[in-house]
């Protein structure tokens, strides 16, 4: 019996051992990055983290725990880098000794579900977007939106209101645009990653606001253009600062990111929601990565900015097979000097 | 295993040391089973003074303001817990509303008359619908059961029994699905097991001749059920029932799929509303100012207290009734 036991007992034994000896031989070579932010983010960072993977051997892990989350992370210096939907203030910024820089740019859409209304038929203006979710226009053929969709037949039915019920990024650009739409929206309600929404239902992550607004009759809700299209839902075309109506689509959002003064704000500090252009989309959003400037652990540091390098360098291909936007090249160029000039490690 | 036959001779003499060895296995024994229920209370006491700790600057800053109060301002920063505890509240009414009856019967049914063949596979069925996690229970509420309310239940109930006085507010509002009764009827489904099978198990203790007598006397099934299974085991019935209510107070997944998760107090059931344990899963993650996360603390805090109140009736009502028993008799 005993050496039954034996007999079987050391062969697992022996197992871990190689699998641990194994282990630590890569770890040996190999800088583990550590990030945690922004789920809008996710999609490309996991693809990044996979191709630079292969290439380098070096892992990149990222928890997609909310961009709220990745900046407190960061602040806790558990992680080597966070990502964050919203950009934090230069101020806050150089108190906390962190640095950040944009890595990717994508688009929040509003979308709908009416019979009969196909892919980007619908057209909203910031205004009529914050009169919907404010809870004063409640009728889909309201003259406010009958006058932007003139020959669409609106049907005389409530609007259901779908927002986020979890703080998010994609609520923070959402709402910063309607408060730069709406003044009352920007009394009343005001912006953050979760506001004190007046009207509507709420689902959790973009997946639960598409599920609702595909569930929910007569809805109109807010996502990522990803999820907009992989759930081949309605999407709508907005009527931008330059008065032009515009669909979402990569052209608009990379004019969204173009038209944008990057240079303006220290640290990159821009919401290009409602950008000036007449191609530009309204509700462009951008992803944010914010590092400390002289990290304690350098050498992972320095090996997330290869990382990073690597990825707005040659990584931005797989973005757009993802539905984001290439970072415009004059801003790549602004980054890679910012890193030079912030960052100890670099 | 202290059966062994070669009982060492050394000591006082062999009888003496094993009542002494006895008496203290016995004290270990004690102390081991002792050390089992203060884990449990000490467990409890930690859980509640961390809440209250991590809650001290919301209560601190909103004071008893925060237990009326229907603010929930993220931007603001205002805070109140009144929305919260009344979805917690309303969904676990008509949860209970609906599962007591429904396992009533499910236990009525199997123990009384169901032939014995059927009486295992409904038995194991109840069962089994215990062990879905309730993360699918949410899923098939929202995929499901959310587009069968919006599309036949809401309207029906909007048109017809919304116009009536007083009822009728309850049931107004837009055919949307989500809501508090959809996250009723869904808690109701998941406590339907937990309450069924306890009733289950206590009517079968029921003594056969008791039942037989009633039988014998000419009572009906429902008279034999009413009058002597249910008297027989009321005290358990009503702690199955909360143990059903314990469940659903606490609930988070399924109703955060169905609730509609919006901070507004409406007196219809077919307006979304948000929960206890919703609002901290939905919020938690992204509690950017420590006054946010301590007022998600404190909601935790609160249901903590709404559940031990709810028990405390409970064992209350159950007290008064044995009390009641006590003086019939």
């Amino acid at each position: 019996m005993t050496s039954l036991v034996r007999f079987r007992l050391k062969r697992p034994v022996a197992v871990l051992a190689c699998v641990a000896a194994s282990l630590l031989a890569v770890t040996a070579h190999a800088e583990d990055i550590t990030g945690a932010g922004s789920t809008f983010v996710y999609p490309i960072l996991s693809k990044w983290s996979n191709s630079y993977h292969t290439k380098t051997g070096n892992q990149v892990n990222y928890q997609s725990i909310g961009s709220g989350g990745g900046i407190a992370q960061i602040k806790a210096a558990t992680v080597t880098f966070g990502a964050s939907d919203m950009p934090m203030k230069p101020a806050d910024l150089k108190a906390a000794g962190l640095g950040q820089f944009p890595i990717v740019i994508g688009g929040v859409v509003p979308v709908v579900n009416l019979a009969g209304i196909k892919p980007g038929q619908l057209i909203f203006s910031g205004p009529v977007l914050a009169e919907i979710y404010l809870g004063k226009i409640t009728k889909w053929n309201d003259p406010g939106i009958a006058a932007l969709n003139t020959g669409v037949a609106l049907p005389d039915s409530k609007i259901a209101v779908v927002h986020r019920s979890d703080g998010s990024g994609t609520t923070f650009n959402w709402v910063n645009y309607l408060s730069k739409q709406s003044p009352q929206w920007k009394t009343q309600v005001g912006e953050g990653t979760s506001v004190n929404w007046p009207t509507g239902v709420g689902g959790k992550g973009n997946e639960g606001v598409a599920a609702y607004v595909n569930q929910i009759r007569g809805s109109i809700g807010y996502v990522e253009l990803a999820y907009a299209i992989q759930n081949k839902m309605s999407y709508a075309g907005m009527r931008n600062k330059a008065g032009a109506v515009v669909q979402p689509t990569p052209a608009s959002f990379q004019a969204a990111a173009t038209s944008a003064d990057w240079t303006s704000e220290p640290d990159f500090y821009q919401v290009i929601t409602d950008a000036p252009g007449k191609d530009s989309w309204p509700i462009a959003a951008t992803t944010f990565v914010i590092m400390y400037r002289e990290p304690k652990d350098a050498a992972h540091a320095k090996a997330a900015f290869e990382f990073f390098k690597w990825a707005l360098e040659g990584g931005q291909s797989d973005a757009q097979s993802l539905d984001y936007i290439p970072l415009p090249s004059a801003l790549t160029q602004q980054i890679e000097a910012y890193w030079g000039k912030t960052f100890a490690s670099k | 295993m202290s059966y062994s036959p070669a009982l060492p001779l050394e000591g006082p003499s062999p009888v003496e040391g094993r009542e002494r060895r006895d008496q203290r296995n016995d004290r270990w024994f004690r102390l081991g089973v002792m050390s089992c229920a203060l884990f449990v209370l000490l467990a409890l006491l930690g859980a509640a003074l961390s809440m209250l700790w991590g809650a001290r600057e919301a209560f601190g800053t909103f004071g008893w303001h925060f237990i009326w109060s229907s603010d929930w301002d993220p931007v603001q920063r205002k805070f109140g817990a009144l929305v919260p505890i009344y979805g917690t509240l309303v969904t676990a009414a008509i949860a209970m509303i609906m599962a007591v009856p429904v396992s009533f019967g499910i236990a009525i049914f199997l123990t009384e008359i169901a032939p014995s063949w059927l009486r295992g596979s409904v038995s194991a069925a109840v069962e089994l619908l215990a062990g879905i996690p309730s993360i699918i229970y949410g899923m098939w509420g929202l995929f499901v059961f959310v587009p069968f309310m919006a599309s036949y239940v809401s309207p029906w109930l909007d048109e017809h029994v919304g116009p009536l006085p007083i009822i009728g507010k309850l049931f107004q509002g837009p055919p949307i699905g989500l809501g508090m009764l959809s996250a009723g009827i869904v808690l109701g489904i998941m406590v339907i097991p937990f309450i069924a099978s306890v009733m289950r198990e206590v009517f079968l203790t029921v003594p056969v001749q008791l039942k037989e007598s009633a039988y014998a006397v000419g009572n009906t099934t429902w008279e034999v059920v009413w009058d002597v299974v249910l008297p027989y085991t009321r005290s358990a019935v009503v702690g199955g029932i909360f143990l059903g209510l314990g469940r659903a107070l606490g609930e988070t997944m399924a109703v955060t799929f169905v609730l509609g998760n919006a901070h507004l107090l409406s007196a219809s059931l077919l307006e979304p509303g948000n929960s206890i344990a919703a609002t901290i899963a939905n919020e938690f993650t992204e509690a950017d100012s420590s006054i946010y996360l301590s007022s998600l603390i404190a909601l935790g805090f609160l249901l903590f207290v709404v559940t031990f109140i709810v028990l405390a009736i409970a064992r209350l009502m159950l007290n008064r009734l044995a009390r009641r028993e006590g003086a019939s008799t």
